[in-house]
C-alpha cells in the first residue's frame, strides 16, 4: 500500500505541504507568471503574502476545514458506481462526489479559502467572474456567510444558459453584472472583473474561480481544491486497498482537475487524464480544447495554452457547458502536459449529453454538463481496461443548473405549451 | 534605447511646456480612415502612442475597448499597424512614436521579429500593459537589441520598491497612471497626483514622467502640465472618433480637440 502524503496530525487525510510550487515569480516552468497591469501588481503581491501567511497558520486551516466539514459537507463520498461499471464493462468506476458539496459543485472549496483570505485582509467587498454560474454562486454564498458585498461578472450569453444560477446569486444578495463585450462568455467576464478590480483593489478582493490567472491565483486555487484529491486518495486506499490506475477530470481553466489530480502527481503509476470540451468536434474549430488545439500565449495574467489566431487575437470558443467555455487553461496543466505527466482527452457536446443521461438513468445521479465531459471520456477509458483496474472520475458538480439547457438540446421543450 | 524620445522631452522642456502624448488605436474605425486620423494627431503631438488592437483589452475602459473592436472588425492586422507607424514616421521625423498594447500580440509574432519590424517602421518605444518589469525577461533583450525604449507604467499602488524597479528597467519615459482604474475613467485628486509624480521624479534620475488616464479637458491637461513632463490623452481623443461616424467630422473633431490640448500643455499660458 502506498504511503499517504505527509498529513497533519489533526487532519490525517489533509496535507498542508505545498508540493510542485511555482518559482518566486509564479512560473510553472515556462508557463504562469504575473502578466498583469502595474496597478494590480501590488494587490497581487499582498494576496500572495496573505496566502502564504494564512497557509502557515494552523488557525486558518482549523477555520477552513471546520467550514468545509460543517458548512460545505466534506468529506464528499467516493462512490463505487457498480451499475455504471457493469454497463461500461471494464475497469471499476469510482465517482468523487463533488456534486454533493453545498452549492452543488467543487467551486466552494476555493471560495471558502479565498473568502477567509479576504476577511483576514480586511476587505469588505468581493468580486468574481463566472461561466456556468457555479463559481458565482459559491462566491455569493461565501459573501453572504461572511457579510460581504458581492458583485459577480457574467457573460450575457452565459446568463441565458444558466438562468437558475443567476437567480440563485441574486437571492444570495449578490449583484450579477451582465457582460456584453467580446463573446459575452467567461473570458469577457474575467476581463470585466479585472477592470473593476483595477479600480477597486483597495477595499475589494477578487475571488478568482479557476487555477489560472496571474500569480498567486493558480497556486492558491490549486491548494484550496487539493482536498478533493487528498480525500479521494485516502478513500480509494480504504475502499479498494490500492491507488487508482487512472484519475479523470474535465478541464476548462482547471480548478477541479488540479484539485483531483495534483495529489496523485507523485504516484507514477496513476495515469492523470484531463478531458477538454470538444464542442462540435476538434476538427470543427468550434470547441474549447486549448491544450489539444491551442498554443502558448499570454492572457489574463499568465502564460499558458490559448486558442488564438496566427496574430495572437484570442478566439471565441464553443462548448455546450458554460463552465468549460474558456480559451485558456491553467499554466500548471500546460506544464504537466509538456512534461508528459498529463494525458489529454476530450468529449464533444453530444458525448457529454449522452454521458449525462447514462449516469442519470443508471445510477440516479444527474451530473453537471462540465462533469459529463469527464464521465464520457472516463467511461470510454474504463471500457478498454480490465475489471481489476480502478478509475476515479471527478463528478465536479450536479446538473440541476443545466436542466433547461439539456431539455432544449434533447428537444423536450419544443411543442410543449 | 532610442535617442528620439529623450530629444522630444528636451525640446518641450526648452519650450517651457509639457509634452503632449496622444493615443489612438490603429485601424479605428477602419484602416484607411485611421491613417488620416493618426497623421492629424501626430502633427499636433510630441509623442504619438499607437494602440495595437487586441481581442481582450483587459486594462482599457469601454471607449478604447470599443476602438479595438471596431479596428478588428474592420480587418486590421498587425502588418497594418506597422504600416501606419511607417507613414506617421515619414511625415513626422521628430515625433516620438510608441507602440502600445497587450503582450499576446508581440508574443505570437515573437519578440525579436516584432521588435525588428517595429524599429524598421520608425517606432521609438514599446509599452506593453501586461508585461511588468518582473516579466521583462521575455522581451527586454529584443527591445534593447533593436534600440527600442521599454516604457513602463507606475500607478498609485506602486510602492517605492516598484518605482525603483520601473526606473531601472524602463527607458524613454515613465507613464504614471493617475488613478487606480481603467482608461477613460475620471481623473483622481490632483494634489495626490502632483505629490506622487514629484516623488517618482525624485527617484527617476531625470527620466521624464508622463501622466495619463482620465484627462478629458484642456483645464485638466493644463493642471497636469504644470508639474508633469508629459500629458497623456487617450480615451478623450478616441471618443472624438467614436462620436463622429462621418470621416471628415471625426477628423475635424479630433484636430480641434488636439489643438486645444496642445495649447494647454504650455506652462506659462493661463487657460
Amino acid at each position: 500500500m502506498s504511503r499517504l502524503p505527509q498529513a497533519s496530525p489533526d487532519h490525517p487525510v489533509y496535507s498542508f505541504d505545498i508540493t510542485h510550487a511555482p518559482d518566486a515569480g509564479g512560473h510553472f516552468g515556462r508557463f504562469g507568471g504575473r502578466f498583469a497591469a502595474e496597478t494590480l501588481m501590488q494587490p497581487l503581491k499582498e494576496i500572495e503574502q496573505a496566502f502564504y501567511a494564512a497557509w502557515a497558520d494552523p488557525e486558518f486551516h482549523r477555520e477552513r476545514l471546520d467550514l468545509l466539514k460543517n458548512y460545505v459537507g466534506r468529506a464528499t463520498p467516493l462512490y463505487h458506481a457498480e451499475r455504471l461499471t457493469r454497463l461500461v464493462g471494464g475497469a471499476q468506476i469510482y465517482l468523487k462526489r463533488e456534486d454533493l458539496n453545498h452549492t452543488g459543485a467543487h467551486k466552494i472549496n476555493n471560495t471558502i479559502g479565498q473568502g477567509l483570505l479576504a476577511r483576514r485582509m480586511g476587505k469588505k467587498r468581493v468580486i468574481a467572474e463566472t461561466g456556468a454560474g457555479q463559481h458565482g454562486v459559491a462566491t455569493a454564498t461565501v459573501a453572504a456567510l461572511f457579510g460581504m458585498q458581492c458583485d459577480i461578472y457574467m457573460g450575457r450569453e452565459d446568463m441565458a444558459r444558466q438562468m437558475p444560477n443567476v437567480l440563485r446569486m441574486r437571492l444570495l444578495g449578490a449583484n450579477v453584472i451582465p457582460v456584453d463585450s467580446g463573446t459575452a462568455t467567461l473570458k469577457d467576464a474575467v476581463n470585466e472583473a479585472l477592470r473593476n478590480w483595477v479600480a477597486t483593489c483597495e477595499d475589494t478582493f477578487y475571488i478568482f474561480g479557476t487555477a489560472a490567472g496571474p500569480h498567486p491565483y493558480p497556486l492558491i486555487v490549486r491548494q484550496f481544491h487539493t482536498v478533493i484529491g487528498q480525500e479521494a486518495r485516502a478513500q480509494i486506499l480504504e475502499q479498494a486497498g490500492r491507488l487508482p490506475d487512472v484519475a479523470v477530470a474535465c478541464v476548462g481553466g482547471g480548478s477541479n482537475a488540479m484539485g483531483l489530480l495534483h495529489p496523485f502527481r507523485g504516484d507514477a503509476d496513476v495515469r492523470l487524464v484531463a478531458v477538454e470540451a470538444a464542442g462540435y468536434g476538434l476538427q470543427s474549430g468550434k470547441h474549447a480544447a486549448s491544450l489539444a488545439a491551442g498554443k502558448a500565449g499570454i492572457l489574463h495574467g499568465n502564460l499558458t495554452y490559448l486558442l488564438e489566431d496566427d496574430e495572437g487575437q484570442v478566439q471565441g470558443t464553443h462548448s455546450i457547458s458554460a463552465g468549460l467555455d474558456y480559451p485558456g487553461v491553467g499554466p500548471e496543466l500546460a506544464l504537466m502536459l509538456e512534461e508528459g505527466r498529463l494525458q489529454l482527452d476530450s468529449a464533444t457536446d453530444d458525448e457529454a449529453l449522452l454521458a449525462l443521461q447514462q449516469l442519470t438513468r443508471c445510477e440516479g445521479i444527474i451530473p453537471a454538463l462540465e462533469s459529463s465531459h469527464a464521465l464520457s471520456a472516463g467511461c470510454r477509458i474504463a471500457a478498454g481496461m480490465r475489471p481489476d483496474q480502478l478509475v476515479i472520475i471527478n463528478l465536479s458538480g450536479r446538473g440541476d443548473k443545466d436542466m433547461n439547457n439539456v431539455f432544449r438540446h434533447l428537444g423536450w421543450l419544443e411543442g410543449e405549451q | 534605447m532610442s535617442a528620439r524620445l529623450g530629444e522630444v522631452f528636451e525640446r518641450c522642456r526648452a519650450e517651457g511646456r509639457a509634452a503632449l502624448v496622444g493615443y489612438l488605436t490603429a485601424g479605428d474605425p477602419n484602416p484607411e480612415q485611421s491613417r488620416a486620423l493618426l497623421l492629424a494627431l501626430a502633427s499636433r503631438c510630441d509623442v504619438l502612442e499607437i494602440g495595437m488592437p487586441f481581442s481582450d483589452p483587459m486594462a482599457d475602459g469601454p471607449v478604447i475597448e470599443a476602438a479595438s473592436v471596431r479596428a478588428l472588425a474592420a480587418g486590421t492586422h498587425i502588418a497594418d499597424v506597422f504600416e501606419h507607424c511607417r507613414a506617421v514616421r515619414q511625415a513626422n521625423p521628430d515625433l516620438g512614436i510608441v507602440l502600445m498594447g497587450y503582450a499576446n500580440i508581440p508574443y505570437a509574432m515573437g519578440f525579436d521579429l516584432f521588435a525588428s519590424r517595429a524599429a524598421e517602421a520608425g517606432v521609438d518605444g514599446v509599452l506593453i500593459v501586461d508585461i511588468p518589469p518582473e516579466e521583462g525577461g521575455i522581451c527586454d533583450a529584443s527591445f534593447r537589441q533593436h534600440g527600442l525604449d521599454r516604457i513602463l507604467l507606475l500607478s498609485p499602488t506602486s510602492t517605492d520598491e516598484r518605482i525603483r524597479l520601473a526606473c531601472d528597467a524602463g527607458s524613454g519615459f515613465i507613464y504614471y497612471v493617475s488613478l487606480t482604474g481603467i482608461t477613460g475613467a475620471d481623473m483622481g485628486d490632483i494634489t495626490g497626483i502632483r505629490n506622487k509624480v514629484a516623488h517618482i521624479q525624485s527617484m527617476a534620475g531625470g527620466m521624464p514622467v508622463c501622466v495619463g488616464f482620465g484627462i478629458k479637458t484642456p483645464e485638466q491637461a493644463s493642471q497636469v502640465a504644470s508639474f508633469a513632463d508629459g500629458v497623456v490623452v487617450g480615451s478623450h481623443f478616441v471618443s472624438q472618433v467614436a462620436a463622429n461616424s462621418d470621416a471628415a467630422a471625426a477628423l475635424a473633431a479630433l484636430s480641434a480637440s488636439a489643438d486645444a490640448m496642445r495649447a494647454a500643455t504650455a506652462r506659462e499660458t493661463a487657460v
